[in-house]
């Protein structure tokens, strides 16, 4: 098989798909034309992430990443869901193939964006 | 629960037929001698090489001798390209003409040949996937050596206008090679007729084993050798025949073209309905032209989502299919050919490749029209781009 069992569970039963309406932090990353766009929405409560969705148009490996991901900074305050590495996430889904590798990165870097675009809407309020 | 399993990927590999299985079988356990070797064991071997020759040239309508054998596709492309660059080389003649969306058997040798010195020019496929014999004829210059253009198309399926480009070469006299893979076996190919001067098949492609090629050369025209070795195929191809590979390929050969007529009565239908029930899922648009088209093949692009994803989720589903996307061919781009035929580089990674043979069934075909449309739903409902679509904040590409 090309990918392991947790990366299929992920991939086939995605956690946390879906949008948030009121969302405090939207993050987006990857481009069409490479064929990966992740987009991630975060719900804020007193510095921790309260809820989080994602949408993802790309192969297996980037909705199943975008899943790990969601899953591993719920409920956990916002500097630690920053520390969120993009090894954290293909640990998690029992490794990625060398060349899907940069979807666990993509995965890292929305997670950043959203957050990164709760903390600049902050600081404009 | 039970599920269907369809395989609709015959652009990939086929299934083996019984009686090209059983052609061969004979020639693994019992009948194992060396074809070039003299003793009784041998010479049967040699006579089983003889039969397969004959057995391929009179569907090709050529003379037993015009017939090489090689390990595939690949390779009979390679030196078939090779030899008519060599061959022009020697007459100061460096240019070639071919299509943008050949095989990268084509394309990479080409490659190769470009940064060796040699001028290449690949014609515009156009939107509908075909070129036409005027181009050919106003890109050929005194220095053209080789004009290399696919029967039908790996990917869309295309059909070229072989026996016009042929008669253009013929006239101009630059040697014509077309590769043949997807079309031999499925329509009707005949090299006179054609006015081709180098052919190549695989035969795996047509219910034959894997590892067994065929290249056809005009009599009178160069050839050169890749694998160097023994005296093997006219000392064309070094190497120990593939002699019940070989068997099997020219039984499997000879069976597909007495049945095209009755096959393609069948597979045609199929197709139509697989086709129509897909371009039902909305934005969702065929690729290549739909008339000059191999019988079973069937290219869709859907718009909002990728096609490894579909592919993983159809395969859950019992049902094999393939993509073009840029997930399933290992680089950062889609398919070569989607985007010489002018689709976007995101319609492009939402493609799905279906190819029929005659061992599918209408049952199967009821199956992938009823499944396809669910998982394209299932995918789009997590997709950001298709969300943008749906909102308004972007403009669909496929209407």
């Amino acid at each position: 098989m090309l990918y392991s069992e947790k990366v299929m569970d992920h991939f086939t039963n995605p956690r946390n798909v879906g949008t948030i309406e009121d969302a405090d932090g939207i993050g987006e990353v990857g481009n069409a034309k490479c064929g990966d766009i992740m987009r991630i929405y975060i719900k804020v409560k007193d510095e921790i992430i309260d809820d989080v969705k994602f949408e993802t148009f790309g192969c297996g490996s980037a909705i199943a990443s975008s899943s790990m991901a969601t899953e591993l900074v719920k409920g956990k305050p916002l500097k630690e869901a920053l520390k969120l590495t993009n090894k954290a996430v293909a640990e998690a889904l029992d490794g990625l193939p060398q060349h899907k590798l940069h979807c666990s990165v993509l995965a890292e870097e929305a997670i950043r964006a959203a957050i990164n675009d709760y903390y600049d809407k902050k600081g404009t309020e | 629960m039970k599920i269907m399993k369809v395989y609709a990927d015959n652009a990939a590999t086929t299934k083996m037929s019984k009686a090209a299985v059983d052609a061969m079988l004979p020639y693994l356990y019992e009948l194992y001698g060396n074809p070039s070797s003299l003793y009784s064991l041998g010479q049967k071997s040699a006579e089983a090489l003889q039969g397969a020759r004959e057995r391929i040239a009179v569907n090709l309508n050529c003379l037993p001798s015009e017939i090489y054998f090689t390990s595939g596709g690949s390779e009979a492309d390679n030196q078939a390209v090779r030899s008519a660059a060599l061959a022009g080389e020697k007459k100061g003649k460096n240019h070639i003409i071919s299509t943008a969306f050949e095989h990268h058997a084509v394309l990479h040798t080409l490659k190769k040949l470009e940064e060796e010195g040699f001028e290449i020019t690949l014609l515009d496929v156009h939107e509908n996937g075909i070129i036409t014999s005027e181009q050919v004829k106003s890109a050929i210059r005194p220095e053209t050596c080789l004009v290399t253009v696919m029967y039908a198309n790996n990917e869309i399926g295309t059909i070229q206008p072989i026996a016009e480009i042929g008669e253009v070469c013929r006239e101009q006299k630059v040697t014509f090679h077309t590769d043949a893979v997807q079309a031999a076996g499925h329509i009707g190919v005949d090299v006179k007729r054609d006015n081709v001067d180098m052919l190549s098949m695989s035969a795996h492609k047509f219910h034959g084993p894997k590892g067994v090629g065929v290249l056809y050369v005009r009599k009178g025209v160069a050839l050169s050798n890749l694998i160097e070795g023994g005296a093997q195929e006219r000392g064309k191809r070094g190497g120990t025949e593939n002699v019940a590979g070989i068997v099997a390929a020219s039984v499997a050969f000879d069976e597909s073209c007495k049945n095209i007529e009755q096959n393609t009565a069948r597979i045609l239908k199929m197709r139509e309905r697989l086709i129509d029930g897909l371009l039902s899922v909305s934005h969702s648009i065929l690729n290549g032209d739909r008339t000059s088209r191999l019988p079973g093949n069937v290219n869709i692009c859907f718009e909002g989502i990728e096609g490894e994803s579909l592919l993983l989720l159809l395969d859950a589903k019992g049902i094999s299919g393939s993509s073009g996307s840029a997930c399933t061919s290992g680089s950062l781009d889609p398919s070569h050919v989607l985007l010489a035929i002018g689709r976007p580089h995101e319609i492009a990674h939402g493609s799905l490749r279906l190819t029929l043979s005659e061992y599918n069934t209408d049952e199967e075909v009821d199956y992938i029209i009823k499944e396809v449309p669910k998982v394209v739903e299932y995918l789009r409902s997590m997709s950001p781009i298709w969300s943008d679509l749906q909102e308004g904040k972007k403009s669909y590409v496929i209407q």
